[in-house]
C-alpha cells in the first residue's frame, strides 16, 4: 500500500460556502493540512471572504484576519512583527489573496512584502479573474479569455492583452521560496508547502485554481482541467528555492493546448489561428523554463551582494 | 521626571517610547519625518525594544498596525496630509476592528498646490471614521496627549484608535521645555495592554468577517457606544493622569475668562495661544470676552458646548481648514450642538490660517471686534489679501 503524503488532519471544515468543484477551496483545504494547526491566515476582499462564511461562522479551524483587498502584504508583515514583539515563535504567517487583489490592486504591498522580507508566506490563487465580484478581467486573466469586461463581440475577441506573469515579478524580489502549485496534483501541492512551512522569510506560493462558473465548464471537470493546464504547458509545475529553479513535473512531450482550451467555455470562441498562437507561446514559456531549470543560471538579475539571508 | 527641549514631533516620538509600543510602521511625508526617524534611532539604540517595520506607504503604515493589534500588540504610527487621506480606507478598517491604535498626525494643507504647511483639512477630513481626534497646542500637551491617548484607546469600554494631532511646524518643528515622566511613572499610569477578541493561535474564529443587515447594524452599534465612552472615560484618565505628573489639559473643551464674557472664540490647535493673549489684552479693556479650546473634535463634546452656550451671547468658531461646506466644519458642529436650545448664542464661523498662514493677534483681533459688533452667518474669511485675490484668477 502506498504511503500516504497528505496529512489527515482537517482545519477546513465542511460547511463552508465554496461553489461546487472550487479549486480555491481544495487549495486552502490542501494549504492547511501542510501547515498545520499554528497558523494564521489573512484574506483581503476575494471570494475566500464569503467561502469562509458570514458572522458569527468560520469554516476554518485556525483564526482568520479580514483585510482590504489592496493591503494582503502588509497585513502579513503586520502580523509578523506582533508575533515576533509578543514572543509566538512557533506560528506560520499566511496571507491568501486571489489573482486581483495580488497581481493588480495588491501589486504595491506584496512588493514591499517580500523587500523587507517578512518571514510569512504569501498564496495567491489564481481564478483568473476578479470571480467574487462576477468574473471581470485581471491582470491575471489569460488572453482571449471570455469575462464580463473582455466579452466576445464584433469588436472584442476577448481579453487582447497577455497574462501578468507574477512569479517573474514576485522572482525579481529575490524570496526563499516560491513555486508554482496546482490541487489536481495533491503530493506535490503539500510537499511544496511544507517546503514552504519550513523555510524562513517571504515565500510565494502560485496556486493554479480553476472555476467552473467562471471558466464556464461542468463543476466535475476541476481536477482534469487542472491536470490539462500542467501536462499543456499552459500552468508548469517548478519550484526556486535559493535561486535554483526545479521543475516538479517533468514531461518529454507537451499535449497539445487545444485540449485545455476546448474544454472551457471562456475560450469557445478561439478559432484554430487563435489556440495556434496560443500553443506556439506556450512553448515557448515551457522550452524557456525548462532551459532556466537546465542552467545555473538564477532566474533573478545579478546583484552587486547576495540576497539577505531570511 | 526630566525636562526637556523638545519639538512636537520629538514629543510624539518620546511618548510612543514611554508607552512602549511594541510595533511601529511608517512611511516619511514632511514634515511627520523627524518623528520617525528620532523612533528609529531609539530602536537602533536599544532604547524601544519594538518591532519597527518600514513600509512602503501610509496604507501599508496602517494596515501593519491594524493586524498588528489585531494580534494584540501596542502599535503606533504617524503621518501628514496626503499620507492620511490615503489610510483613509484602513482608518475605518481600524475603528471597526476595534484596533486601539495611537497615531501622531501632524496637520498639514492638502494639495493642490503642494503646500506643507499647517492646516486641518487632513484630519477634519477624516471625522467620520470612527478616530478619536485630538488637537494640541504645545509639545508639552502632545506629549501628555499620546500617554493618555494609549490607556483611552485600550480602555475595554473605548476599544478605539485614536489620533493626536499637532500643527505642522508651529508644534511639529519648534522647540519648548517639556516635561518627561520618568518610565515608572508612565507604567504606573499605563500598565500593558489588555487584549479583547483578537485573533487567538489554534482557535478557529475570523476577525473582521461579513454580515447582512442581520448583524451589521449591530457591530456599528457597538462602534458608537465605544465612542459615547470616550468622553467619560478621558476624564477619569486626566484625573489620573493630574495625580501622577500635576499636569491636567482641562478636558475635551477648556475654556479661559469665559464665566462673565459676552463673547467665546473656539479655537483649535495653536493658534490657541494667540488667541488666549489676545483675549487678556481685550479684558484689560474692559471687553467680556473669553476662549474655549476645542481639544476633542471627535467625539464632539457637544455638551461642554452647551454648558459654554448658556453663558456666552455670542460664539465664534475659527476654523484652520476649509471643507466645501456653507461653514466651517467645528462652526457646524457647534451651531447643531446649540440648535434649538432656548436663548442659544449666535454663533459665527470664522476662516484662518488655512495653508499655514499666521494667525496674527491682529487677526484674532479682528474676529472679536465682528463678534462684538454684527456677526454674519459666515463663513467668513478672516486672512484674505485682498491684493492676491484680485490677482489670483482663472
Amino acid at each position: 500500500m502506498a504511503r500516504l503524503t497528505i496529512p489527515a488532519p482537517e482545519l477546513m471544515h465542511s460547511g463552508h460556502a465554496a461553489c461546487p468543484g472550487c479549486a480555491p477551496a481544495l487549495a486552502m483545504r490542501l494549504l492547511l493540512k501542510a501547515l498545520g494547526p499554528s497558523t494564521i491566515v489573512s484574506v483581503p476582499a476575494c471570494c475566500w471572504t464569503v467561502i469562509a462564511t458570514p458572522y458569527p461562522t468560520t469554516a476554518l479551524g485556525v483564526p482568520m484576519l479580514d483585510n482590504p483587498i489592496e493591503a494582503t502584504g502588509a497585513s502579513i508583515s503586520g502580523l509578523r512583527a506582533a508575533a515576533d514583539a509578543l514572543g509566538l515563535s512557533d506560528v506560520r504567517i499566511v496571507g491568501f489573496a486571489g489573482d486581483g487583489g495580488t497581481s493588480d490592486i495588491g501589486l504595491q504591498s506584496l512588493s514591499g512584502m517580500l523587500e523587507r522580507r517578512t518571514d510569512a508566506i504569501y498564496v495567491m490563487y489564481d481564478n483568473e479573474a476578479y470571480m467574487n465580484t462576477g468574473v471581470q478581467r485581471s491582470g491575471s486573466s489569460p488572453k482571449g479569455a471570455w469575462t464580463t469586461t473582455t466579452p466576445v463581440g464584433e469588436r472584442s475577441h476577448g481579453k487582447a492583452e497577455p497574462k501578468k506573469d507574477i512569479l517573474g515579478i514576485v522572482l525579481a524580489h529575490r524570496p526563499t521560496y516560491a513555486a508554482t502549485l496546482n490541487p489536481s496534483f495533491p503530493e506535490d501541492f503539500v510537499r511544496k508547502a511544507e517546503r514552504a512551512r519550513d523555510l524562513r522569510g517571504p515565500r510565494f506560493l502560485h496556486v493554479f485554481a480553476p472555476c467552473p462558473p467562471g471558466w464556464k465548464y461542468s463543476s466535475e471537470q476541476t481536477i482534469a482541467i487542472g491536470r490539462l493546464a500542467t501536462d499543456t504547458g499552459v500552468f508548469p509545475l517548478y519550484e526556486v528555492e535559493e535561486g535554483t529553479c526545479r521543475i516538479t513535473r517533468t514531461m518529454n512531450a507537451l499535449k497539445p493546448v487545444a485540449e485545455y482550451l476546448r474544454a472551457q467555455g471562456r475560450f469557445a470562441h478561439l478559432n484554430d489561428t487563435d489556440i495556434a498562437e496560443v500553443q506556439a507561446e506556450v512553448q515557448r514559456s515551457w522550452d524557456r523554463l525548462r532551459a532556466l531549470a537546465r542552467s545555473a543560471e538564477r532566474p533573478w538579475p545579478p546583484t552587486l551582494s547576495p540576497p539577505t539571508p531570511a | 521626571m526630566t525636562r526637556l527641549v523638545l519639538s512636537g514631533n520629538s514629543a510624539q516620538s518620546y511618548a510612543a517610547r514611554l508607552a512602549r509600543v511594541q510595533v511601529v510602521a511608517a512611511y516619511p511625508i514632511t514634515p511627520q519625518t523627524s518623528i520617525v526617524e528620532k523612533l528609529a534611532d531609539f530602536v537602533a539604540d536599544g532604547e524601544l525594544p519594538a518591532q519597527y517595520v518600514k513600509v512602503e506607504s501610509e496604507h501599508s503604515a496602517l494596515q501593519v498596525c491594524v493586524s498588528a493589534a489585531a494580534l494584540g500588540a501596542r502599535t503606533y504610527t504617524a503621518t501628514s496630509s496626503q499620507g492620511l487621506l490615503l489610510m483613509h480606507e484602513l482608518l475605518h478598517w481600524a475603528s471597526g476592528l476595534r484596533a486601539p491604535i495611537v497615531m501622531g498626525v501632524v496637520n498639514r494643507a492638502v494639495a493642490p498646490p503642494w503646500n506643507i504647511g499647517a492646516d486641518h483639512t487632513d484630519t477634519i477630513a477624516q471625522r467620520d471614521t470612527g478616530w478619536v481626534q485630538f488637537y494640541a497646542e504645545s509639545n508639552q500637551e502632545v506629549l501628555d496627549t499620546v500617554l493618555q491617548a494609549y490607556r483611552l484607546a485600550e480602555d475595554l469600554a473605548v476599544r478605539l484608535p485614536v489620533m493626536v494631532n499637532e500643527d505642522a511646524f508651529y508644534l511639529s518643528h519648534t522647540v519648548e521645555p517639556v516635561d518627561v515622566p520618568d518610565p515608572a511613572t508612565v507604567d504606573a499610569f499605563l500598565p500593558p495592554r489588555t487584549p479583547r477578541a483578537v485573533l487567538e493561535l489554534g482557535v478557529g474564529a475570523r476577525v473582521g468577517s461579513f454580515t447582512g443587515p442581520d448583524h451589521y447594524v449591530e457591530f456599528r452599534r457597538q462602534v458608537a457606544r465605544g465612542l459615547e465612552s470616550v468622553l467619560p472615560t478621558l476624564t477619569e484618565i486626566e484625573v489620573d493622569y493630574a495625580r501622577r505628573t500635576g499636569r491636567d489639559h482641562g478636558g475635551p473643551l477648556p475654556t479661559y475668562r469665559v464665566d462673565d464674557a459676552d463673547a467665546v472664540l473656539v479655537t483649535m490647535g495653536t493658534m490657541t495661544t494667540t488667541a488666549r493673549k489676545v483675549v487678556d489684552e481685550l479684558r484689560t479693556q474692559g471687553r467680556k470676552v473669553g476662549l474655549a479650546k476645542l481639544r476633542v473634535f471627535r467625539p464632539f463634546p457637544a455638551e461642554a458646548v452647551r454648558a459654554l452656550g448658556a453663558t456666552a451671547d455670542r460664539i465664534g468658531v475659527v476654523d484652520r481648514s476649509y471643507t466645501f461646506a456653507g461653514l466651517g466644519a467645528a462652526a457646524t458642529e457647534v451651531r447643531s450642538a446649540l440648535y434649538g436650545r432656548t436663548g442659544a448664542p449666535t454663533v459665527a464661523s470664522f476662516l484662518a490660517g488655512v495653508g499655514g498662514r499666521d494667525v496674527t493677534p491682529q487677526i484674532v483681533h479682528r474676529m472679536f471686534d465682528a463678534l462684538l459688533s454684527e456677526p454674519g452667518t459666515g463663513p467668513a474669511w478672516m486672512d484674505l489679501e485682498a491684493e492676491r485675490e484680485v490677482t489670483v484668477r482663472g
